[in-house]
């Protein structure tokens, strides 16, 4: 089935999911409940907004000049960088090196970009077992689905389900309710595979290209064990994660916690620059720093759509998504979900996600709560342009058509008169949203409207020349 | 008093001509002198929204045209005043002569309660309308011409009615023109924690600066028991102590 079809298909089902609704609608608020309340910490939001707006214009404007920056400086200390052109490459290249180092465990912090390639499912296949450790993530690679939220994987979730779900695979009692209990069980089996792994894997947040620095942001402490525990660390992530100097982190470190949890800073942030050196005692002996394209350097290229690529993964458009609300994570069939996926994937992907962008009401709340000042409802726009020309015939025609109808008064007031008419005949004759109901895909959800025999241009006329009532109003009022 | 130019969206026009009427007799009440360039049709937001730029190009340069000389412009609908004032300019693409045009013909474009409120500075214009009534705050008023407080200005200061904010009051509706049909399930979805939280609040009316939002609000609650009825903001401002709301 194509990706529209099944799009459609899901949004069905899960939109009349009112236990899921319930658990969203929950979640959903108490973090834009707690985003208001960080944001309301800084002096001026909306400076800082535009500021970092300008920070990451001036990133991608100069992708090419700061990734080689960051580069140098990485590998002066020894870290290396592979520049992945897709995402086979990418996975490939993580494969081989796992291969290469006889590696039978990865842990693995949180980073969307490894559900971008899908490097978990091809790291398994070579029978290297992989471990999510952000827990979120490892419930859901539990249950085997994909992450719900690029910031909350489990966001659908109870603890009713975690309870299930722990019982079932890591044997705990079936009593065990209490978050504390279902946290220790994760973690003691975490730190056992922390401590057994030859490879971690982290995402990274930003790249500092004059410092050569990675920075990862998290609040679980998993992300940090993944890249100082095992022998090999691998940074899997996009280009776009790129900013020019270390003191930008001042704003876009707050910026991120706060648009994302409501948090001042998350728990851990960590700064990696490399391999173990000489003169340290601990560390990984390797660090690989893989830098995926899969798509993006041709956004770069879009002056009008690249500030897509500005997205520092807060999730605040998902938090704010009604749409989001309604067809959840994993109605949208991919990797991004919510406004920015809906932007984002078709550039990563191609047209065949080009539906996301007509399933919105444009409602624009993404855009308002934005950090870093994406213009997502305009892109929804300019997506919906580049795709008109693919839709079905039926839907340019009628746009054709409509544009032939209102492209003069006096035959818009004409066929428009016709068309009620014909309408409230057709309605005494079709039960309303029945298969011969020509509003059908109206009154499928809703009633009709009560079709006015006058239009406003009719009473407008009558009202201003009552004498003359002229013969289209005439027959307007006996129809 | 001023002098007014009316933008009468398509919609109202063929579908909801009362709003419009509401809006007429709100600003004769006040003394407006009024115009109605008949020739207007439709701003081409339908097919702007839909994608199909090229079709919406012709309808902005005609409604700039019909619009050039108007002083000022005064619409039943924040959402295609929005259009106008600010999502004109991104179809003229490299057109400069073009852009100008559209731009100029967004500048003198407003919104009824914004035009009352921050043109006129008139909050009170005399309504009488004994209900509890809720806010829905359409997205293009609210979030793309700024407009909260106008339009609960305006409803504070109307006799016998008592204004109570509904939950989510700032998240859609899930109307969205197009999508409303294209994805009926998901904007019915948006429409039923809309009127759940209508019910909750206890209220006899829902009122909006945008009645496309009450054609889908009302068609979902045409179907539904319970008392919530769809009324357009200078619906309620149009009502009168003595029953004025007649032609």
């Amino acid at each position: 089935m194509n990706a529209a079809r099944q799009f459609e298909q899901d949004a069905r089902r899960i939109a009349v999911d009112v236990p899921l609704h319930q658990v969203l609608k929950k979640n959903l608020a108490t973090y834009q409940h707690a985003a208001g309340l960080g944001r309301e910490r800084f002096a001026d939001w909306n400076a800082a907004r535009a500021q970092a707006h300008a920070v990451k214009a001036e990133a991608i404007a100069h992708l090419d000049r700061y990734l080689l920056e960051f580069e140098r400086n990485l590998t002066a200390r020894g870290g290396r960088v592979f520049w992945a052109e897709t995402a086979a490459e990418a996975r490939d290249y993580i494969l081989a090196l796992a291969r290469r180092r006889q590696v039978r465990q990865v842990v693995k912090s949180k980073s969307m970009v490894s559900e971008e390639v899908h490097l978990t499912p091809a790291l398994e296949a070579a029978g290297i077992a992989t471990l999510e450790t952000d827990l979120g993530e490892y419930i859901v690679q539990l249950r085997n689905e994909p992450p719900f939220h690029i910031v909350t994987p489990a966001m659908h979730l109870r603890r009713e389900h975690v309870a299930a779900l722990f019982h079932e695979k890591l044997g705990l009692p079936e009593s065990v309710h209490e978050p504390e209990a279902l946290v220790a069980a994760a973690r003691a089996e975490m730190r056992r595979r922390f401590l057994a792994a030859e490879m971690g894997i982290t995402g990274a947040n930003f790249l500092i290209a004059d410092a050569g620095l990675v920075a990862v942001t998290e609040n679980e402490g998993n992300a940090r064990l993944s890249a100082a525990l095992p022998r090999i660390h691998v940074v899997l992530t996009g280009i776009e994660k790129i900013l020019p100097r270390l003191r930008d982190l001042a704003l876009f470190w707050p910026l991120l916690a706060t648009a994302g949890t409501g948090q001042a800073v998350t728990c851990y942030n960590s700064l990696i620059g490399g391999p173990r050196q000489e003169n340290e005692s601990d560390g990984p002996e390797e660090m690989h720093v893989v830098l995926l394209d899969n798509g993006r350097g041709e956004l770069a290229a879009d002056p009008e759509q690249r500030d897509i690529l500005h997205c520092i993964r807060c999730g605040a458009c998902l938090n704010i998504c009604p749409i989001f609300e309604t067809v959840g994570g994993h109605g949208y069939g991919t990797t991004y979900q919510g406004p920015i996926g809906a932007v984002l994937t078709p550039h990563l992907r191609g047209p065949r996600f080009a539906h996301l962008a007509q399933a919105s009401s444009l409602c624009g709340a993404c855009t308002s709560v934005c950090p870093v000042e994406i213009d997502l409802h305009p892109h929804l726009l300019q997506l919906r342009r580049d795709s008109s020309r693919r839709r079905p015939w039926r839907e340019q025609a009628a746009f054709r058509a409509f544009g032939w109808l209102a492209g003069d008064g006096k035959r818009f007031e004409k066929l428009g008169r016709r068309g009620r008419r014909w309408l409230r005949y057709a309605q005494s004759l079709a039960a309303p949203s029945s298969r011969l109901d020509p509003l059908r895909p109206w009154t499928r959800y809703r009633a009709a409207p009560e079709l006015p025999p006058e239009s406003f241009r009719d009473w407008w006329r009558k009202r201003k020349n009552p004498a003359a009532t002229n013969d289209a109003g005439a027959k307007a009022a006996h129809s | 008093m001023a002098k007014i130019t009316l933008f009468i969206p398509c919609f109202v026009d063929q579908i909801m001509p009362r709003a419009g009427q509401a809006m007429v007799r709100v600003l004769e009440r006040l003394g407006c002198e009024l115009e109605f360039p008949e020739e207007q049709t439709c701003c081409g937001q339908p097919a702007f929204n839909s994608g199909f730029w090229d079709e919406a190009r012709p309808l902005a340069a005609r409604w700039a045209r019909i619009f050039a000389r108007a002083e000022t412009v005064v619409a039943p609908s924040g959402s295609c005043a929005t259009m106008v004032r600010h999502f004109y300019p991104h179809l003229a693409g490299s057109d400069a002569g073009l852009r100008r045009e559209l731009e100029a013909a967004g500048t003198r474009v407003y919104e009824f309660s914004e035009f009352l409120v921050r043109q006129l500075h008139i909050e009170d214009v005399g309504a009488y309308f004994p209900h509890r009534v809720a806010m829905h705050d359409a997205c293009h008023a609210l979030r793309e011409l700024g407009l909260k407080d106008e339009p609960r200005r305006l409803l504070r200061q109307v006799r016998g009615l008592e204004l109570t904010e509904a939950e989510d009051c700032e998240r859609c509706c899930g109307f969205g023109g197009a999508f409303a049909v294209k994805y009926g399930m998901i904007s019915a979805a948006m429409g039923e924690r809309k009127i759940a939280a209508l019910s909750q609040a206890g209220v006899d009316y829902v009122t909006s600066t945008d009645p496309s939002c009450l054609l889908h609000l009302g068609g979902m609650l045409g179907r539904q028991p319970g008392r919530v009825r769809p009324i357009y903001l200078a619906e309620i401002l149009a009502q009168t102590q003595d029953g004025g709301a007649a032609a």
